[in-house]
């Protein structure tokens, strides 16, 4: 049951915490809902049909037949500028790390989704916004030269707010790198599929997220190249709600299709049937 | 006033300027010899210069590199043998903030592409500030394609602030033109020289900057985002963008030691401006002798280089990659 609002919160530090993990509220109409209800949904709202933002996790159980083998892991964040703003780098890392559960803001591997073999890259949001540093470029840059390898198809769910500032132009540099390993293993003829989800924008909107074969779009991810904030400083306008949603974009002729999550798993099946190996 | 700390500073010069030409023209042609005192004025106007360029911080660069006074992409393509500017992406319109087109070099047939900004308002209005939209990413898709098809050599040079952020270029796809634009950059199997002459301004200069071979002006920037940009992101504090520039290794000197820029061509005392057909002259030298090395090399070589090249950035120590390669 949601705490009601005259029920002074408690001083204990737990309590917030074990309630957080719990419950939910909905961002976008409110709704407080179970957090076990919300798995079983696939962390889509059931009153509004709001798409939580996914850990990486938990998209590549709601997707993978069995066995998940990850790829790069070992594969971690150094400081190359030594960086410092509000914190130091390594604070952040350390930070996001501990709150995120994972190493850094993309997860890789191999696995089956409906008996298809796939390479799998998953961003996260959770990690530093999902911005691309040198690891989440190596460790997608290694998936498409095993993927390769393999003949598999690749599929990439991005979430980034783009290149990550704290690596400065190692980070941009990334962008480079990925787009030549994506551009050889298509040359080979491989399937290259790419899931938008949300936000994706900035250095990962404009590398490999808008390279693939086939690109869908979550429903309502917001997805652009400059961030919403940024157009409205330049024009001094507030941009409309709909502006740079996928639904935006299947208007303009961006991407393919704009897909449901509870029914994402049946669409990605056929379209490796149609392109698959 | 100007918002630019290197105009403000020249303001100083101006005065002596003034009076080193006003004695030289006085003393023309004259019986006076006043070569000693214009000695004097021009030991003293040196030794200025020295005191206010001598060493540039970052955020200087950050200044120097959008010196209105700066050469242009145009001021080096227009130096070139010929040039036959080749126009629009063939869908929606031509873009004036990147110029490109066939072109001679000393003899060698080539393709050249530039990011270009404006002089003056009007210009810039025309140009918007040198900041692409997609079309003009599109165009460079389509020059480089067809650069690659006839077998030659691109030529860039990169001078934005970054890709254009506005509802239109949003509209049309500003992230799939880059994208793209990257894409082919990556696999044109001709020779590719790239150099930064001003402002290098994140995945919209990048978008022509990929090469075989990446030059920059020693007082040019090339950085993730704009410090301007970095510091309201990271600091919420658009006032701390001359920590961000310092911080953010945007410089020719730090790029190169992180293995980005291949190559840093100087530049005079005071910036590029104060003798602009002096380093026009010394950048095509160099680009023409990068490319008679290039071109000797088989396509497959450049690619896989090229490759090299860029895949080593960020790259995971060999056994992080051995590991990782080899995970069952």
């Amino acid at each position: 049951m949601p705490r009601p609002d005259w029920l002074p919160v408690r001083r204990s530090k737990e309590t917030p915490a074990a309630d957080a993990a719990m419950w939910s509220k909905c961002p976008k109409c409110g709704e407080v809902l179970y957090r076990r209800d919300l798995a079983a949904n696939l962390f889509v709202c059931t009153r509004c049909r709001y798409h939580f933002r996914m850990h990486a996790q938990d998209r590549i159980e709601s997707l993978v037949d069995g066995d998940f083998e990850e790829l790069g892991q070992e594969v971690l964040p150094r400081d190359p500028l030594g960086w410092s703003d509000r914190r130091t780098y390594p604070a952040k890392l350390k930070a996001d790390r501990e709150r995120s559960g994972i190493s850094e803001s993309v997860v890789c591997g191999f696995a089956a989704i409906a008996g298809h073999r796939v390479g799998l890259a998953v961003m996260d949001f959770h990690f530093r916004g999902g911005t691309m540093g040198e690891v989440t470029g190596e460790r997608i840059t290694l998936l498409f030269e095993e993927a390769r390898r393999r003949r598999v198809p690749v599929i990439v769910f991005t979430a980034s707010g783009g290149a990550r500032m704290e690596e400065g132009m190692l980070a941009l540099m990334q962008l480079a790198k990925t787009t030549a390993a994506v551009a050889r293993f298509m040359a080979d003829g491989n399937f290259y599929l790419v899931v938008l989800t949300d936000p994706t924008s900035g250095g990962v909107s404009a590398s490999f997220a808008f390279q693939a074969d086939i690109i869908v779009a979550e429903s309502k991810a917001m997805i652009g190249f400059a961030g919403r904030r940024v157009i409205e400083q330049t024009i001094r306008q507030r941009l409309p709600d709909q502006f740079q949603t996928a639904e935006f974009l299947l208007e303009k002729g961006a991407i393919d299709m704009v897909v449901d999550r509870r029914s994402l798993k049946e669409t990605l099946t056929h379209l490796l049937e149609y392109c698959g190996p | 006033m100007s918002n630019n700390l290197i105009v403000e500073r020249e303001r100083g010069l101006v005065e002596l300027e003034r009076r080193i030409a006003e004695l030289r023209e006085a003393t023309a042609g004259q019986p006076l010899d006043m070569s000693s005192e214009i000695g004097a004025l021009e030991a003293k106007y040196q030794q200025i210069l020295r005191e206010l360029f001598g060493r540039l911080s970052p955020w200087e660069k950050v200044h120097m590199a959008r010196h209105p006074d700066r050469p242009t992409s145009l001021d080096y393509i227009s130096r070139f043998d010929r040039f036959d500017e080749l126009h629009g992406d063939r869908h929606f319109r031509d873009d004036p903030s990147i110029v490109g087109g066939l072109a001679v070099l000393k003899g060698r047939k080539l393709m050249v592409l530039g990011q270009q900004r404006g002089r003056d308002t009007k210009e810039n209005l025309r140009r918007n500030f040198g900041m692409p939209a997609p079309e003009g990413y599109r165009k460079s898709t389509r020059l480089a394609r067809l650069a690659s098809r006839f077998h030659l050599p691109i030529v860039t040079f990169v001078d934005t602030k970054g890709a254009d952020p506005g509802i239109t270029s949003e509209e049309h796809a500003q992230s799939e033109a880059i994208a793209v634009c990257l894409q082919a950059f990556t696999t044109a199997a001709v020779p590719i020289v790239a150099t930064i002459v001003g402002e290098g301004g994140s995945g919209g200069a990048l978008a022509l900057a990929i090469a075989d071979y990446t030059m920059m002006l020693e007082h040019s920037t090339y950085s993730v985002a704009s410090p301007e940009g970095c510091a309201a992101i990271l600091w919420s504090d658009a006032g701390k963008a001359e920590e961000a520039a310092s911080r953010l290794k945007l410089t020719a000197h730090d790029l190169h030691r992180f293995g980005i820029v291949d190559e840093i061509l100087p530049e005079p005392l005071g910036g590029a401006h104060r003798d602009a057909s002096e380093v026009v002259t010394r950048t095509l030298d160099t680009i023409d002798t990068v490319l008679a090395r290039l071109t000797a090399l088989t396509p497959e070589t450049l690619l896989e280089q090229r490759y090299r090249k860029y895949r080593r950035l960020g790259e995971w120590q060999a056994e992080g990659l051995e590991a990782a390669r080899t995970a069952p």
